[in-house]
């Protein structure tokens, strides 16, 4: 398959397997913060390739992970009202809030719908004038244009019964407040997809504050070993720079289209990340000229009091400070069909990923 | 009322009475014809000269009710004769029960019944008994049909299902393209607006499992891979067992277009329903021989050997990929979810 297969090529990735073998000397911890890299990883068994000296672990990159469960009570609670449709990407369906999921609150007569992209949502806003379609705006830079799309849309075409509630985040903050926690690593593969919108000095405050190198990666294999083997180079001759080995896609002053439309919608607002707690400016908001888009403003609901749950430690797993296989539910108590945890429900997630590649 | 004239099923179809009559002769009967369905007794009295019988049932729900390379019928008829071949067992006689929304249109439900009767031809088994059932509007989701089967088997067949006489070396064979069904019903379904040319791989497998048993002593463990795919089959098999399995990634027949849908989605193809693919753990000293017999027959062109039996790593399957890498294989917990970003 053109554009996948010469990224696979079973030969070029032995290659540069054996010239990181040779390469790297010094150990060296690689977090990936994007929950499209933790997959890819796990799906071509890359760290079989990898020589003993670099350990990978996985960040805080996968949207439905992060998300805090008071929004996931508040979008149950929007759920349960007779006059609203949730409409909502599949991967946040199962993800429990304090004492039910949208799956179960789906078995129990709500009006939950998954869909592919915004467009369907309001497509479905169009032909049910009568309800209150609510959007579930899950994602970092790389859903987040597409909502911001949606919204200015909907106002064009006054679709007012079309509500979006966001949970949308930006990467870089989690990215600095893991490095100022104490979190131990030596670089960063870069997100490829967040990058494509964002361009890459987002990340240039890396190097420059905490001397740890970025490369922004594909998601083939060949994609992510080059990149592995430029941190190590990095590493290895004492640099730390922002790199862009996703060349193809990522360009370094991003999509200024997609840019543009965040700004036009969306604004900065201080937001809680699972396991990092709130980060200032962190999160996108509505602004206030999209209010009427807003289920925040526009939708009041009562939610029930939002209940963590003990004993999981997808905060600490989000971090990079433990692997899930360290987490005592792990495997027992949760597992992708019964989880506990956010981050054993998204197929991106670091536990999900752990648990389907590599329970062995 | 006279049948020709009503278009759509009414509950009165369901009630027992002169329309249940009038539907099943003018349908069901008319296509599934046959000397034991053609008594409608209240069962069927069959003849069979085996003294072990292999009976297995499945219902079948899917949507939508067609789909490219097949449709619920076909469906119905193919995966029950499937369940029994699998055993070992030569399919004979079916049974075919209907679920019947109120409503729906009984030209649509005759398409499904001659797809059935041509499905059931082409396995060369019989539908001698049935039932149907019409629901109000809106209690089914238009067409449930459940189908039960009985098989015969021979002396030595009863192994295959428990798998008894696997050992270390046993090689893993697949018929064909994996993940064709799944990505076939994804498609149909209106919703993604994908265009897609896969046809589902929907097909009675019995006279393909026929062919490889005249090679005696070699298909040591049989299964069907349906819901949950490739990897939930040979994951169940290693399970709580004294060996594993080494897949072989690059060996696994699967078409470029089911690659592709399914990297646009975020699906793992070993993990995408078939419903004509069977996989079989052939002795080691008779594979070329099975294989061979697979090939020769139109629903097992593209078999291949795609892993073995390995005393290393007991219970557990490894993939060794593409780029060289490996990877653990475990069942599909819940459905695949489309990924977001």
């Amino acid at each position: 398959m053109k554009y996948i297969d010469e990224y696979r090529d079973k030969e070029k990735v032995m290659a540069l397997a054996d010239q990181l073998k040779r390469l790297s000397r010094k150990p060296i911890r690689i977090m990936e913060v994007c929950g499209g890299h933790t997959m890819a990883i796990q799906r071509f068994g890359i760290p079989a390739l990898l020589p003993e000296t670099i350990e990978l672990v996985s960040g805080p990159g996968c949207p439905v992970c992060v998300t805090s469960r008071a929004y996931i009570d508040q979008a149950i609670a929007y759920s349960r009202m007779p006059e609203v449709i949730i409409t909502t990407y599949g991967d946040l369906i199962r993800v429990p809030g304090s004492s039910s999921t949208l799956d179960r609150e789906k078995a129990a007569g709500g009006d939950i719908r998954i869909v592919y992209s915004i467009l369907d949502a309001m497509m479905i806003a169009k032909q049910n004038r009568n309800k209150k379609v609510v959007f579930l705006g899950i994602g970092f830079e790389t859903t987040s244009p597409a909502s911001a799309a949606g919204i200015a849309k909907a106002q064009m075409a006054g679709l007012f019964n079309f509500f979006v509630y966001s949970a949308h985040k930006i990467m870089p903050p989690p990215m600095a407040a893991l490095i100022d926690e104490g979190v131990n690593i030596n670089g960063y593969i870069g997100p490829g997809h967040v990058s494509c919108i964002t361009g890459s000095h987002i990340y240039d405050f890396i190097p420059e504050k905490y001397n740890l190198g970025v490369v922004i990666s594909g998601f083939e294999p060949l994609d992510l070993l080059q990149s592995i083997y430029m941190l190590v180079k990095q590493h290895e001759d004492g640099q730390a720079a922002v790199e862009i080995q996703y060349s193809r896609a990522v360009k370094p002053e991003g999509n200024l289209k997609a840019l543009d439309m965040l700004d036009e919608v969306f604004e900065l607002r201080d937001d809680w990340w699972r396991g990092l707690g709130t980060l200032p400016q962190s999160g996108f908001g509505i602004r206030e000229k999209y209010a009427e888009f807003d289920a925040e403003k526009m939708i009041a609901v009562e939610v029930e009091t939002t209940r963590e749950d003990k004993g999981c430690i997808c905060g600490t797993v989000l971090k990079g400070l433990a692997k899930p296989s360290d987490c005592k539910l792990f495997g027992k108590a949760c597992t992708p069909s019964e989880p506990v945890g956010a981050c054993m429900v998204s197929n991106e997630g670091a536990c999900a990923a752990y648990y389907r590649y590599n329970m062995g | 009322m006279i049948m020709s004239k009503q278009k759509n099923i009414l509950l009165g179809h369901g009630s027992g009475g002169r329309l249940s009559h009038q539907l099943i002769q003018d349908i069901f009967v008319k296509h599934f014809d046959n000397p034991f369905l053609r008594k409608q007794g209240d069962s069927a009295i069959l003849e069979m000269d085996s003294s072990s019988l292999a009976f297995t049932t499945d219902s079948f729900v899917v949507d939508p009710l067609f789909f490219p390379g097949g449709d619920i019928g076909k469906l119905a008829v193919a995966g029950t004769v499937n369940d029994l071949a699998v055993a070992g067992a030569s399919p004979k006689y079916l049974s075919a029960s209907f679920i019947i929304e109120e409503g729906f249109s009984i030209e649509l439900l005759e398409q499904i019944v001659i797809s059935m009767a041509a499905e059931a031809a082409k396995a060369n088994i019989l539908i001698v008994t049935g039932d149907t059932k019409v629901v109000d509007r809106t209690k089914c989701d238009k067409l449930f049909i459940n189908t039960s089967g009985i098989g015969t088997l021979g002396k030595s067949s009863g192994d295959i299902t428990t798998g008894k006489h696997i050992a270390t070396g046993d090689k893993i064979i697949i018929n064909g393209h994996i993940g064709d069904h799944g990505m076939a019903v994804m498609g149909a379904r209106n919703q993604l607006q994908i265009k897609t040319k896969i046809d589902s791989d929907c097909a009675s497998l019995n006279g393909l499992i026929h062919e490889a048993m005249q090679i005696e002593g070699g298909i040591q463990f049989m299964r069907d891979a349906t819901r949950g795919g490739l990897a939930t089959v040979v994951s169940e098999l290693c399970s709580d067992k004294t060996y594993g399995i080494d897949l072989y990634e690059s060996q696994i027949p699967l078409r470029d277009s089911v690659r592709g849908m399914c990297e646009l989605l975020g699906f793992d193809p070993l993990y995408v329903a078939n419903e004509g693919k069977v996989v079989m753990v052939v002795a080691a000293r008779l594979v070329d021989k099975v294989l061979e017999k697979l090939r020769n027959h139109k629903y097992g062109k593209h078999a291949n050997i795609i892993g073995e039996i390995t005393e290393n790593h007991p219970g557990k399957t490894w993939l060794h990929t593409t780029i060289g890498g490996k990877r653990m294989v475990d069942m599909l917990a819940g459905e695949q979810l489309p990924r977001i970003c």
